[in-house]
């Protein structure tokens, strides 16, 4: 028998369904892996806790209880509040919080049977596309020690590529699912804005948040998706759809599917060792019968500086409740209110973090809103526009995640405008609310893995999940792994 | 045109972050940085465009008007900083 | 110089929801300490607002009872700011589309004995969420913080700066107060802070059409103290302008008891509220159905009823006003009227309105008198409709003079939940049954001439006054039974004799 932390999702169902192994071997299995790991994926690992979760799945089990997730471990982004496990954001402010309820996705989780490995590291309060952005220290990618697994879902990405974990969940709000998976070389999924819900994700800008799925194959992540996704009515922005099977379209051709290459995604600014793994799966995608259509997605740089003006206007708001009075860090050294919320925060809040307060607060400020804030709301909507123009051609669109492969850790630290313009390509969907998916598309420099997006209607996740099976199932690039998984 | 280190103090103190000397210093920079990337957008002819703040175009859902929250003190403030006869604590407020 | 007041109301009214604006946590008053905080009120990590249906129907409500616009799409926004009874940051509110807009009210008062009377236009409406307290009772130096009145519901009503008086901006606050409470949308009780006020304050010379520079007064939180503050206000800022100053735009606190405002210089400091759109809440829609079966359930307004009163019972419109003061006490003026009109049908509209007059006037003094004294309400007296209808019946059948239907009033008052009959036993039982029997009366008439050649004399002489002394005399002999105008017809057509 193969060592459990290698196999997909849908074996681990069968050998728990037949008994080969039990959910507490399982849960034991990757808490020893995650344990032995020297990534600083996890900021919250505990045993017991686990265990406890482990054993209630195998009684479960015994009792004859089926369901795909049922004594599957899964861990979950440090965004998402869990009781029990510290809920930290990855931020001094929260070091010590201990929710008195669980995220919506996470009980969702825990009803399905799924067993909770901990909370894993990301970048401050989701705020970054590297991880380096962490009160508990940056995280390593298993494909190389010296580079950054990607961010703001680092951990979860980096715990799934060295198979700490099977499955993972992220947030993502301009691409910390899809980058991520893309530098670590596994799959995630984004799915439309209001699938998942949002209650109990700490939140960095409502309007742009998603949860989102992480696993070794679409397979996989299909799975873990379909018990996140739902409509909560504690959530304003959910969806009120039924419940969906997002593998319901697996097996299907990709005969005369088209798929749009949007020009402003292949431009000079695509390094090449990325250029060339993704033209190569485009190509693959092709003989599978696809039709590709180069299409234009023409305000696509603009995407940028309008996803810089909304998150950090929401982020300056929604981060107002960090003020040291109810909960969170709270200074020593105050003399009065004003000095006692201006210290806990500068005390409490990372660097790029208050960045983003400060900006967020600039452009919200008076004189300023007209010209920043709306405006960049309007060029929201020419940019989801210029989706819904190009959709009329195609049934998805496909490129690049990031322009180039996972950089070295501390290479671009307080150069926050290189690391913004590294998310154009994730950016775009991201504003327009579509569904997004990174898949394993090959390696570049270094050996440094690459990612295959694609990019879809609303609603349209099955279908985005479909090709990419499709593609894993011609492909053994999502596969392969890091040394040290292997 | 970029921002002063004036600029920078008001933010500040509207953000409540107490951002010491050399810290605003490098913030400053860092700001205008990041402040001429999204000049961009000023660019761009946006009239009669309609501001788009949430990404689907749904109305608001109400919930029935019910009481469903039990009384949950004791466990909200177990993490509070400084908490005394179930009141929060904070520095004299001044009116 | 002459000067002209010009003020403008913003009155947050609680809503009469069980449960809070965004959370399921109770709006009851009163309980110990952050029991009625839930995790949305405190805003901790990951929680999300869900709106709550009865507080827009409240706002619909309003909306419609004023004749304002209910909004088909209205938007909640975020306004940001730091304050320890503000957990989130920020409070939501309505900002550049509010749920209500325009609108009125009539009011009356009076200015100097003369009544007066105005329609004030209303600017909008908005719903937003109420903040928590802040304890300054001294815990070592340290303030508490309360946030069970985080997050209940109220509806921020703006009315124009239409008031000249602060005697006006009263009248308005009551007729505003007495409205919410008409249409159940809100408790009205001012001691635990359900209907504050604040109160924009500026003057200008007599004729100046340019506004003057406001200020804003805050949280005035009786009637009493909006007028106070108001006159304070205008002095401060008449004695500013004339000794050369200039008024700084700003927000002031009334302190009640030094009677005077003062600059609330803690909540100035650089203000910027950077109001945007709530991200975490659709807009607000409002289907025209919704809107229309909400109008169906409308009670009759106040101004409707007043309307109605005197057109068909014709009454004052100071009597109709006075009636419709509160639902309640209208709806007690309707069931006595129909009492009274059981115990005798009205043989034409004159009769009617005689019927309706006396009720009124009774409702209005010696009711009202009575419920002041005793500090309790129209629906809590001791004395029902019906028992106050039979006792005006007997006093439009001539059966008991006015002055004994006070002294039964006043008697029936002390014996809570009497049977209708009460009435005519008591008149009975205390032999108060007044004479117009003529053989009777003229004995009395007789006999009182006889005892009193003098004032025969004087009356003779053409002294008036010893007329009236006469009919005294007879009045007294009868001990106030007998019918004074019969009296009267009786003497003259003696003395003429």
């Amino acid at each position: 028998m193969s060592r459990l932390h290698d196999l997909t999702v849908a074996e681990l169902r069968a050998g728990l369904d037949q008994r080969r192994f039990s959910a507490t071997d399982l849960a034991r299995a990757f808490l020893d892996r995650i344990q032995a790991s020297t990534l600083n994926a996890f900021i919250d690992v505990r045993p017991e806790l686990t265990l406890a979760q482990a054993a209630q799945a195998d009684a479960r089990l015994a009792a004859g209880e089926r369901g795909p997730l049922l004594g599957i471990p899964v861990a979950h982004k440090d965004i998402f509040v869990t009781e029990g496990w510290r809920s930290t954001a990855a931020s001094r402010m929260l070091a010590d919080y201990v929710s008195p309820f669980d995220a919506t996705v996470v009980a969702r989780l825990r009803e399905a049977g799924a067993v909770c490995l901990g909370k894993t590291n990301c970048d401050e309060f989701a705020m970054g596309s590297s991880n380096e952005n962490s009160h508990f220290g940056a995280v390593r990618n298993p494909w190389d020690p010296q580079a950054i697994p990607g961010g703001s879902s680092g951990g979860s990405a980096a715990a799934v590529a060295a198979r700490l974990a099977p499955l993972a969940t992220g947030t993502d709000t301009g691409g910390s699912v899809r980058q991520p998976a893309s530098m670590c070389g596994i799959t995630g999924i984004k799915p439309t804005y209001g699938r998942v819900s949002r209650f109990g994700m700490i939140a960095f800008a409502s309007s742009l948040d998603q949860g989102g799925a992480m696993g070794g194959s679409a397979a996989d992540c299909a799975l873990l998706l379909s018990a996140m996704a739902g409509f909560d009515p504690r959530d304003a922005t959910s969806i009120e759809r039924p419940a969906e099977d997002f593998g319901r379209d697996f097996g299907g051709s990709l005969q005369g599917l088209r798929i749009g290459l949007p020009q402003e995604f292949f431009g000079e600014g695509l390094a090449d060792d990325v250029r060339a793994p993704v033209q190569a799966a485009l190509q693959v995608l092709r003989d599978l019968g696809a039709v590709t259509v180069p299409v234009s997605l023409p305000r696509t740089a603009l995407a940028i500086p309008a996803y810089y003006v909304i998150a950090p206007a929401e982020a300056s708001s929604n981060l107002s409740r960090f003020d040291g009075v109810r909960y969170g860090h709270r200074t020593t050294g105050h003399t009065d209110l004003a000095s006692l919320y201006a210290r806990s925060r500068a005390e409490g809040f990372g660097p790029e973090v208050q960045r983003r307060i400060l900006v967020g607060t600039y452009v919200l400020s008076h004189g300023y809103y007209d010209a920043y804030y709306l405006q960049a709301q309007k060029l929201r909507r020419l940019i989801a526009d210029d989706f819904t123009a190009a959709f009329g051609e195609v049934d998805l669109i496909a490129g690049p995640v990031s322009p180039t492969v996972a950089w070295n850790l501390g290479e671009r630290s307080d150069d926050p405008v290189r690391n913004y313009l590294a998310d154009i390509f994730t950016l775009p969907a991201s504003l327009a609310g579509l569904p997004g998916l990174s898949m394993p598309a090959g390696f570049g420099a270094g050996g440094r893995p690459v990612g295959l997006q694609l990019i879809g209607r609303v609603f349209d996740e099955a279908r985005l999940l479909a090709v990419a099976d499709r593609f894993q199932q011609a492909t053994d690039w999502h596969a392969r792994r890091p040394a040290g998984a292997a | 045109m970029p921002l002063t280190d004036a600029d920078v103090a008001r933010l500040a103190r509207l953000a409540r972050l107490d951002l010491s000397g050399e810290q605003a210093q490098r913030t400053l920079g860092q700001l205008n940085a990041v402040l001429g990337l999204i000049e961009q957008l000023q660019a761009v002819d946006t009239r009669g465009v309609e501001p788009m703040t949430h990404p689907t175009d749904m109305a608001l859902r109400l919930r029935p008007d019910e009481v469903t929250e039990p009384d949950g003190r004791e466990r909200y403030q177990q993490g509070a900083p400084a908490v005394e006869q179930g009141l929060y604590l904070v520095p004299r407020v001044i009116e | 110089m002459q000067w002209e007041v010009v003020i403008g109301l913003e009155t947050h009214a609680q809503l009469a929801t069980r449960s809070k604006i965004f959370s399921g946590a109770s709006t009851a008053f009163g309980a110990a300490p952050n029991t009625q905080a839930s995790p949305v009120d405190l805003a901790l990590p990951g929680v999300l607002p869900v709106m709550n249906r009865a507080a827009v129907e409240c706002a619909i409500r309003l909306g419609l009872a004023v004749g304002a616009q209910v909004a088909p799409r209205s938007v909640f926004a975020r306004k940001n700011y730091f304050y320890p009874d503000l957990p989130k940051g920020y409070q939501i509110s309505q900002y550049e589309i509010p749920v209500v807009a325009g609108g009125s009210l009539d009011i009356t008062w009076e200015e100097g004995g003369e009544p007066r009377s105005r329609t004030v236009r209303l600017t909008r409406a908005h719903l937003e969420e109420d903040a928590g307290k802040s304890l300054h009772e001294d815990f070592h130096g340290m303030s508490g913080i309360d946030l069970n009145r985080a997050g209940t519901p109220l509806l921020e009503i703006v009315s124009e700066p239409d008031m000249r008086s602060s005697r006006e901006a009263v009248a308005y606050a009551r007729a505003l107060h007495a409205l919410v409470i008409w249409l159940g949308i809100c408790d009205g009780n001012m001691q635990e802070g359900s209907f504050r006020c604040d109160a924009n304050v500026s003057v200008r010379p007599l004729g100046q059409q340019a506004f003057g520079t406001r200020c804003e007064i805050k949280n005035l939180n009786s009637f009493r103290f909006l007028e106070r503050a108001i006159d304070f206000e205008v002095r401060r800022q008449i004695e500013l302008i004339e000794d050369g100053g200039t008024v700084v735009q700003e927000t002031r606190l009334y302190d009640p008891d030094r009677d005077e405002t003062r600059s609330m210089r803690s909540k100035e400091d650089a203000q910027d509220y950077r109001y945007f759109p709530d991200p975490d809440l659709p807009p607000l829609v409002i289907a025209p159905d919704w809107v229309a079966a909400v109008r169906a359930a409308m009670p009759e307004l106040p101004q409707a009823l007043r309307a109605r009163f005197q057109a068909e019972l014709g009454l004052s419109a100071y009597d109709a006003g006075g009636l419709a003061a509160s639902r309640q006490l209208a709806a007690w003026f309707e069931r006595a009227l129909a009492a009274l009109a059981a115990l005798l049908p009205p043989t034409d509209a004159a009769a009617r309105q005689a019927q309706a007059k006396l009720l009124a006037n009774w409702l209005l003094t010696d009711m009202a008198a009575a419920l002041n004294r005793d500090g309790i309400e129209i629906d809590a007296a001791p004395v029902s409709p019906a028992l106050l209808a039979r006792l005006c019946a007997r006093i439009l059948d001539n059966t008991v003079s006015g002055k004994i239907a006070r002294e039964l009033f006043a008697a029936l008052w002390l014996t809570p939940g009497a049977p209708d009959d009460a009435v005519d036993r008591e008149i009975d039982a205390r032999g108060l049954r007044q004479i117009s029997d003529t053989s009777e009366l003229e004995a009395m008439v007789d006999a009182v001439l006889a005892a009193h050649p003098k004032s025969v004399e004087e009356f003779r002489a053409g002294k008036d006054k010893a007329f009236n002394a006469l009919v005294g005399q007879v009045m007294k002999a009868s001990r106030g039974k007998a019918n004074p105008q019969a009296v009267n017809d009786l003497l003259r057509k003696r003395l003429a004799g």
